[in-house]
């Protein structure tokens, strides 16, 4: 038999229903993976194994039920063991956003997202890395020390979710959530070579997602396959009534055909193809548009006049926003207090010594964007914008079922290579900005490898709430392909 | 020297008493009374990753009060953050309304010294209070059970031209606030409070003049002395020929002085921009229309119908409509004794019970007289079987002890002497006492008769029926007058 942590979730769930292992078994198996890899990977940057135990166990009771036949409606994900990103709550946990200044907070209150999951049966296994509070394209601003890519250590998983990517692709856990504010769980999903879905804004509850740009926040799924993610997503997608963003009504059902994608539209837009996309990345997207089209899509090009400013625009609304979301961070509350002479002086020590450069630069562009005189300029201009980019993808989707596109420019780069130009990292969110600021789902999927075997990924962008024909199309792909089955060798 | 106009605009932050927070489902409590920070969950102390859900009563309770005073209602407004560090407000902003509030544009009347006027509001808005803090010698504490209770801010335009129309506005909207039911307003707690922007110009004058702001004016004596301290110091500074300054005054109590607030809380830029966590406020018509058909009889009109209907004096119908409890404990009576006059009902609440509470310092609401029981003693004093002036020493005895008056007359033996022999055998006793004034009254001075009346009615304790006791004196008088030898 392949080892535990090689199944696929569904091989995995298929062996515990039967009993051919138990959810405390394949928990002491990933968290052995764990012991033996992450201290190279860095992907966590807290293990809950006391906590992931008790899942184990409380997993474990309910398949015995099921066997008995007390417990027929079984969820797929009961007993697997999945990674959370540091920036989503679990009552109890240590939460740190990557960040000195959350450094010993534990919640007191677990984010919906991740009680769903549970609820549903899964099993957690501790908090993954991330650039500091969300802010970055690589963990590499992470107060916590950078994770490495499992395909190459010495380069970047991408990021924000980084963590995230890294712990599903190093084989450490089936499946994480990521969070997704401009690209930061479509990116890493490339880098490592897995799949990754941003879904609609308002799908998933953002309650216990820990704000950077509220209006942009998401949290995603990285896993293997579509059909991995499928799982986390139908058991978490829908209403929440503590997330007044989240949208009513029932989530569209996730129908996994094999194969057939005759009629379905897909839209090429020539503003993702630029110059100084890497050649290795350009080739293997127009690869899989002919797999795709193999499959029976029909190609075709389409046009989304506002990409460029999708850049501009995003660097406006998403900092404005932190501004504010970050002004909670002050000492008084929770965290550690740097104490100055006054009340003022302690917020400027503690604010100043406890926030990374990254999360300072994004404040203070964010204050001056809200800033008396300049709102109308920038805050007020920018949404206007993000209109066009909402209208750009509306017009689009009249005439495609979905847009597709590579990921990013390049494949993952080395640590410490945009270290001193953050307008460098800014370009890494180019291709997934759009999706954000337009409130639309992405998924990105593995479609090939760069001549140093780094892994290519591929996104397709569906209209709001069009999750259902993403997951569609990535899975016949993947039945079609092998991509997503290659393993870093760790 | 030249006379100057104050211009005054008052800003009125009253705290709505749902049964929950604004955003979060934890209890609405008194912030005095209640032990610190037990009404506290992750959402209204700003944990990461909480979100707010706006709560539909608190916008109900709004939209009374901006429809009590007849203001047109957004059917689409906005929150908006309000970013600004102080500990006691958790989240580094607060949830409030900018741009496209709640309402806009309404009025509400008021009397001064008999004159009517009517003041225009600004707008209505909806937003989320902040903690509470308790500045200690080396230290501060923070409170957070008020922290995201639901806030009613209420702007008027600069329409109040003195200290009398400043206090009448805010009793107006006090009254009209406890007569909605959605506002303790108890000032003294701080469940309303009061902002006020003051200038002055040469009277006469179409411009305005440069406006201060106080803040946080706790009393309606405060309020009252700090604008007219600011109305002063104002007037000198331009009778001087020097400026006012635009700025942000607190009044200290103390001192009795307005006093600039200085520094960074002033310099405040708030950065508004849309609560990116709450979609817009839709309000559906027929719901505002559902919430207007059910807006409960206000002070004003309650006052009117006192006087047109139940035919009570103008001076009562104030009395009993100054304060909600007490038209209520009224409208109670009147409805648990139907076949008493409304008049003589409003006399002796507006009267009589009035002063005991005001004596004693309480409110009706913690009276231990029932309606039934007032009703009962009113009854008897109208049948007759009690005098007024007894009925009087009953109502201060239930005041006093929760005592029935049936029972407390019958323990003091307070009931009407109506037997006329008893009477008759007090008057006889009178006459006999005092000869002197007998004889006189019989010589033609008429005014001994009341005197007499008097001296029998202490002899009963009060008890005597004036009309048979006046009907006796003056049979046995009349009997005496014939028993006289002519002079
Ligand atoms: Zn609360």
């Amino acid at each position: 038999m392949t080892a535990l942590i090689d199944l696929s979730l569904h091989e995995a769930a298929q062996a515990l229903r039967a009993g051919e292992t138990s959810a405390r078994e394949l928990t002491l198996a990933c968290i052995a993976r764990m012991e033996e890899v992450d201290g190279h990977v860095h992907a966590f940057l807290a293990q809950t194994p006391d906590l992931a135990l008790e899942h184990a166990d409380r997993a474990d009771k309910m398949l015995a039920e099921a066997r008995k036949g007390e417990n027929e409606s079984l969820s797929n994900l009961v007993g697997i063991p999945v990674a959370i990103k540091d920036v989503l709550t679990i009552r109890g946990v240590p939460t740190t956003c990557g960040s000195k200044i959350l450094e010993g907070y534990r919640p007191p209150y677990t984010a919906t997202s991740v009680q769903r999951l549970i609820d549903s049966g899964a099993v957690i296994l501790g908090k993954t890395n991330t650039d500091e509070f969300a802010m970055g394209s690589s963990t590499e601003n992470s107060a916590y020390g950078v994770t490495h890519n499992p395909w190459d250590l010495a380069r970047v998983p991408g990021g924000s979710s980084g963590g995230s990517a890294a712990a599903v692709a190093a084989r450490m856990c089936f499946a994480a959530l990521g969070t997704d504010t401009g690209g930061s769980v479509r990116q890493p999903a490339a880098f490592c070579g897995i799949t990754g879905l941003k879904p609609s804004y308002g799908r998933v509850s953002r309650y216990g997602l820990i704000a950077y740009g509220s209006s942009l926040d998401t949290v995603g799924i990285h896993a293997h396959s579509a059909a991995e993610m499928a799982v986390l997503y139908t058991t978490m997608a829908g209403h929440d009534e503590l997330d007044s963003t989240s949208m009513p009504g029932a989530v569209e059902e996730i129908q996994l055909q094999d194969g057939d994608l005759r009629g379905i539209r897909v839209g090429v837009p020539k503003e993702y193809f630029i110059d100084g996309i890497q050649p290795a990345v350009e080739a293997a997207v127009r690869e899989a548009l002919n797999v795709l089209g193999d499959l029976g899509c029909e190609l075709q090009e389409i046009s989304l006049p506002h990409t460029n400013l999708a850049l501009p625009v995003y660097y406006i609304i998403a900092p404005a926003e932190a501004s504010a979301n970050l002004a909670r961070y002050d000492g008084i509350r929770f965290g550690p207090r740097k104490n100055g002479d006054d009340l003022w002086d302690t917020y400027l020590k503690t604010r100043g010594e406890l926030f990374g450069p990254e999360v300072k630069r994004r404040i203070m562009l964010g204050t001056y964007a809200l800033s008396s005189g300049y709102y109308d300029a920038y805050y007020a201009q920018a949404q206007k914008v993000r209109t066009l980019i909402k209208q750009d993808f509306e017009r689009a989707f009249e005439r495609v079922d979905l847009i597709a596109s590579p990921v990013t420019p390049t494949t993952a780069f080395p640590i410490g290579a945009h270290e001193d130009d953050p307008l460098a990292m800014y370009l890494e969110d180019v291709f997934t900005l759009p999706a954000n600021l337009a409130g639309v789902p992405g998924l990105a999927f593995p479609v090939g490898f760069d001549d140093s075997g780094l892994p290519i990924g591929m996104q397709i962008t569906g209209p709001h709430l069009g999750e259902a024909i993403l997951f569609r199309v990535t899975h016949a792909y993947q039945k079609a392909t092998d991509w997503h089955n290659k393993e870093a060798l760790l | 020297m030249t006379e100057f106009e104050p211009i005054i605009g008052l800003e009125v932050h009253a705290e709505l008493q749902t049964r929950s927070k604004m955003f979060c489902g934890c209890a609405v409590v008194d912030s005095v009374s209640a032990t610190a920070n037990t009404r506290v969950c992750e959402i209204c102390t700003g944990m990461p990753g909480t979100l707010p859900v706006i709560n539909r009563r608190a916008v109900e309770f709004a939209i009374r009060v901006a429809l009590a005073l007849h203001c047109e209602i957004a059917e689409t407004s906005i929150f908006a953050r309000k970013n600004y560090f102080y500990p006691d407000l958790p989240k580094g902003f607060q949830i409030s309304q900018y741009e496209l509030p709640l309402a806009v544009n309404g009025w509400m009347m008021i009397t001064t010294n008999g004159e009517e006027k009517r003041i225009a509001i600004r707008r209505v808005h909806l937003e989320e209070d902040t903690g509470k803090l308790t500045h200690r010698q080396t230290n501060s504490l923070i409170d957070y059970n008020r922290s995201g209770v639901p806030l009613l801010e209420i702007v008027s335009e600069p329409d109040l031209r003195s200290i009398d129309e400043v206090r009448a506005y805010a009793i107006a909207l006090r009254s009209l606030l406890r007569f909605l039911e959605v506002s303790s307003a108890d000032m003294e707690k701080g469940v309303i409070r009061f902002e006020a922007n003051i200038s002055v110009r040469p009277q006469g004058a179409e411009i305005l003049g440069t406006r201060t702001e106080i803040k946080n004016l706790n009393s309606l004596r405060a309020m009252a002395q700090a604008i007219s301290y600011e109305i002063d110091r104002q007037s000198r500074l331009l009778a001087n020929g020097q400026e006012v300054r635009q700025e942000t005054l607190g009044w200290d109590e103390g001192l009795k002085v307005t006093v600039p607030q200085r520094g960074k809380e002033e310099a405040h830029d708030y950065r508004y921009f849309p609560e990116p966590d709450l979609p817009p406020l839709h309000l559906e018509r027929s719901w505002i229309e559902e919430i207007r058909a059910k807006l409960p009889e206000l002070a004003r009109a309650k006052r009117q119908r006192y006087v047109d209907e139940l035919k009570l004096n103008p001076y009562t119908a104030d009395v009993l409509t100054n304060e909600k409890d007490i038209a209520d404990y009224f409208e109670a009576t009147v409805a648990a004794a139907p076949d008493l006059p409304a008049q003589q009902i409003g006399h002796w609440i507006g009267g009589p019970l009035f002063s005991l509470l005001n004596d004693a310092g309480i409110k009706i609401r913690e009276t231990l007289i029932s309606v039934e029981q007032l009703s009962e003693l009113i009854g008897l004093v109208e049948l007759g079987k009690i005098s007024n002036s007894s009925a009087k020493a009953v109502l201060t005895e239930m005041f006093a002890s929760g005592a029935g008056a049936s029972q407390i007359i019958e323990a003091q033996g307070l009931e009407i002497l109506a037997d006329s022999a008893i009477i008759d055998g007090h008057i006889e006793k009178v006459l006999v006492e005092f000869p002197d004034q007998v004889q006189q009254y019989l010589l033609g001075k008429e005014p001994i008769f009341e005197w007499l009346f008097g001296q029998v009615m202490r002899a009963t304790s009060g008890r005597s029926d004036p009309q048979r006791l006046r009907q006796a004196l003056a049979r046995q008088l009349r009997a005496l007058d014939k028993r006289q030898p002519p002079a």
